[in-house]
């Protein structure tokens, strides 16, 4: 067996799944407070993408940036989550609030359509044709050698600043007051809110979060893939619905696994047999897992009360 | 739904509906307004006077067109009433979310074009020409077998998960419809080109079935609207059934159905797969009525342009979705590149025009809202021509006097360069603006918002009505969404809890 491929295949799925992870997070924990299932969250992770890219250009492009990289990766990730955030908070108060009280589907239906908007809107504002974030011109190609196994810097970049990410949102959720807001309100929304609960704040928040992890995942994915487009949101929010599925919808650590799972399933599909079979791979993962644990890895089941 | 209750005051309580909850909500919509009165009016109609009038336009419809706009108007409409009935199956009557059904759409277009074509699988096995009357039903049936499949593994079949299962699905059928011309089980056994990949199944036969054998757009327009009425008819008697009364019910209350000893699943599944078999065999008559199918004849953009048919005319009612695919896919051919934009044009100022004349109240108010439109147009207009010249030289997109008053009154620039980008961004943010402010302040942004729709329509939005359609089709949703949910002729729901 070769080694050195099967370890570079496994890098890749790991890079892939960070990104996957991300995405997973804020479908996640959308669900978890509003039991909602946020299709336009795709999306969102493209307009980041695509703010980022913008910020990268405002500064001079990749070959020629006028700004050491250090500070203009940082501006990008912060520009393109802050972004991306407020976004979230706006389809959320625009599409979704209206409808907290409606029947289930309504809000189902909405999300679609805000899925369409976004998606149309940045074809007619970006076109149809893919921009080049040239990581390598940017980052370089270079990288550090585990015996024959190359890491690029990319690589690492992707992978740690997603995991910072996620340890930030895990430290948010488990040791603030906000982060105690959103497990009660997850838990139960009514007896949160007669704790004095602000719980459109609390809902606010978790578009915003949600949604900046989602920018900042476009970001790497455009420094990682290279090119962005204004339909690459559609698969990679399937991918990230599906993770979130896989490791327990509602599960924050859940997310991560099953980000994990699915990016590895993905790279080495691609990597051992045919890249045009991904999706079939993931989608055979998604229903072996309903059929098996309908409740995802790490979710608990619901007891349904009447 | 139409005449299922003639006045529901008399009938008594409803399955469903709580009685009480549901008179309330009755009689606040009856004094609201045109679309309270449109609905009315649908309930009123008995459902053979509505067959009778659709009919009766349906048969001269032909006459009146030449047969380049009979396909764009007249055979796509058919076809798209099809599927919007077959969608308010499981959307309006049963309450599942398939988001999958532009999958089921496109498989039983590829069905019957793999069937009746002369399509080779391998280079041995080329042109199966089954006959129309056996390859229609086995397309119809397959359909209705894989809606069941994709439907099975979401075990409870709870709104989400069926919601994600089906849309991953749509997506999993286009990349095998694209990518499955070489297709081999483990490269054991030599590639079979199962879906022409890319390119397509082209070549399909004509749909024969015994002495009936369409072969001009006219014939395929008759055809489509027989094997309307035909679902219809079937729908019809299903909504009235035993079955049909239990698919409401229990998308009323999923919980409460199954307490009653309804068998929840079953009639899930059922509901899931007739829809399924319903946009099977509108995909078998897209494929013989368009000799062919391509892979980008079942994308996303599809299933909106449906979603969109049945929310707007009301889900859970049958007249109402049929308006809503005659209305959306006028929208959807006017839209399109092949229109002249002056026609586009004329049409938009035209619905604008209308909206803002009979929505807005008092007169003073209207009086207002268009005349500091046209005065803060034309002072942009002036201000921009101060700055520079050339930023008012640019030509509207409709010709004569509509052409000429935008030229003078709005600003065209020669060379636009991004900026109505940046003013579509603007008139979005200034349009979810409007949603939140009321009385004075609202009639305040009126005008600045209508000057920069008119900016962005001339000069981004009607350059690229492809993309413009997909953009008000996913807004409609929202907005039905938020504002009118039970759509034009459908039943106002009552959630109980």
């Amino acid at each position: 067996m070769d080694w050195t491929r099967f370890f570079n295949v496994l890098i890749d799925g790991i890079q892939l799944g960070s990104v996957y992870a991300l995405i997973a997070l804020g479908y996640t924990m959308v669900y978890g407070i509003l039991k909602l299932l946020n299709f336009a969250h795709g999306d969102i992770y493209m307009i980041g993408a695509f703010i980022g890219f913008g910020v990268l250009t405002f500064f001079g492009g990749p070959l020629s940036p006028n700004l050491p990289l250090a500070p203009l990766l940082i501006l990008m990730f912060v520009v393109a989550m802050l972004g991306s955030g407020l976004l979230g908070v706006a389809v959320e108060r625009f599409a979704y609030r209206p409808l907290r009280d409606a029947p289930r589907i309504a809000p189902l239906i909405s999300a679609l359509g805000v899925a369409f908007f976004l998606e149309n809107s940045a074809l007619l504002l970006f076109g149809s044709q893919y921009r080049q974030y040239n990581g390598f011109d940017l980052i370089g190609t270079g990288g550090f050698f585990i015996g024959s196994v190359k890491i690029t810097w990319i690589n690492l970049l992707v992978v740690s600043s997603a995991a910072a990410l996620m340890v930030a949102l895990m430290l948010l959720v488990a040791r603030t007051k906000l982060g105690k807001a959103m497990r009660a309100t997850s838990f139960d929304r009514e007896a949160a809110a007669m704790q004095g609960i602000d719980i459109d704040r609390v809902i606010v928040w978790t578009f915003f979060i949600g949604s900046a992890l989602a920018g900042a995942a476009g970001v790497m994915a455009g420094l990682a893939y290279s090119s962005i487009y204004h339909f690459m949101g559609f698969t990679a929010g399937l991918k990230g619905f599906a993770a979130a599925v896989v490791g327990g919808i509602g599960s924050i650590p859940g997310a991560m696994a099953g980000g994990l799972l699915i990016g590895l399933a993905e790279s080495f599909t691609a990597g051992y047999m045919n890249g045009t079979w991904k999706d079939a791979v993931t989608f055979s993962i998604l229903v072996l897992v309903m059929l098996v644990r309908p409740t995802g890895l790490f979710g608990k089941p619901e007891i349904q009360k009447v | 739904m139409a005449g299922e209750r003639q006045n529901p005051r008399e009938t008594g309580p409803v399955i469903g509906v709580d009685e009480w909850v549901g008179r309330e909500q009755e009689l606040r919509e009856e004094r609201g307004g045109l679309f309270g009165r449109a609905r009315i009016l649908g309930e009123r109609i008995p459902p053979v006077v509505w067959l009778a009038v659709f009919l009766a336009v349906a048969a001269v419809l032909p006459l009146l067109m030449n047969t380049g706009d009979l396909n764009r108007y007249g055979l796509n409409t058919a076809i798209f009433a099809l599927l919007a009935l077959g969608l308010n199956v499981a959307v309006g009557w049963t309450g599942l979310l398939d988001l999958g059904y532009v999958a089921f759409f496109g498989f039983g277009a590829y069905t019957y074009a793999l069937l009746s074509s002369t399509h080779c699988f391998t280079e041995t096995t080329c042109g199966v020409h089954w006959p129309g009357w056996a390859t229609v039903p086995i397309a119809v049936a397959a359909t209705a077998l894989l809606g069941f499949l994709v439907a099975l593994p979401s075990r409870r079949l709870s709104g989400d998960y069926l919601a994600i299962v089906t849309l991953f699905f749509a997506q999993l059928f286009l990349t095998v419809a694209a990518n499955g011309d070489r297709v081999s089980a483990l490269g054991l056994t030599g590639g079979v080109n199962l879906t022409g990949g890319p390119n397509g199944v082209p070549n399909v036969d004509p749909i024969e079935i015994f002495f009936i054998r369409p072969t001009t757009v006219e014939a395929y327009y008759y055809f489509t609207i027989a094997a309307l009425v035909l679902v219809a008819a079937v729908l019809w008697f299903l909504i009235h059934s035993r079955t049909g009364r239990a698919w409401t019910s229990l998308r009323e209350d999923a919980l409460a159905a199954e307490l009653m000893g309804m068998p929840v699943n079953s009639l899930k599944l059922l509901a899931f797969s007739i829809g399924a078999a319903i946009a099977g065999l509108a995909g078998a008559i897209l494929a013989a009525e368009q000799t062919g199918v391509f892979p980008g004849n079942f994308d996303l953009s599809i299933l909106i342009t449906i979603y969109a048919m049945v929310i707007l005319g009301g889900a859970g009612s049958m007249p109402g979705v049929v308006l809503g695919a005659i209305v959306i896919t006028v929208v959807f051919e006017v839209l399109s590149p092949t229109t002249s934009t002056d026609k586009i044009s004329l049409l938009f100022y035209g619905v604008i025009l209308a909206a803002l004349v009979v929505k807005i109240r008092p007169l003073w108010r209207l009086a207002f809202v268009l005349g500091g439109t046209v005065a803060l147009g034309y002072a942009v207009h002036l201000v921009a021509h101060a700055v520079s010249p050339s930023s008012t030289r640019g030509e509207a997109v409709s010709g004569g006097f509509l052409g000429s008053v935008t030229e003078t009154l709005f600003v065209i620039p020669a060379d636009p360069g991004d900026w109505p980008k940046y003013a579509y961004v603007a008139l979005i943010v200034a349009l979810l603006a409007l949603t939140r402010l009321d009385g004075w302040r609202r009639t305040l942004l009126m005008p600045p918002t209508l000057v920069l729709t008119v900016f962005v329509w001339e000069n981004l939005l009607v350059l690229e009505p492809a993309v413009t359609r997909f953009i008000l089709f996913g807004a409609l949703l929202v907005v039905m969404m938020a504002v009118r949910p039970q759509g034009l002729l459908g039943k106002p729901r009552v959630e109980i809890v």
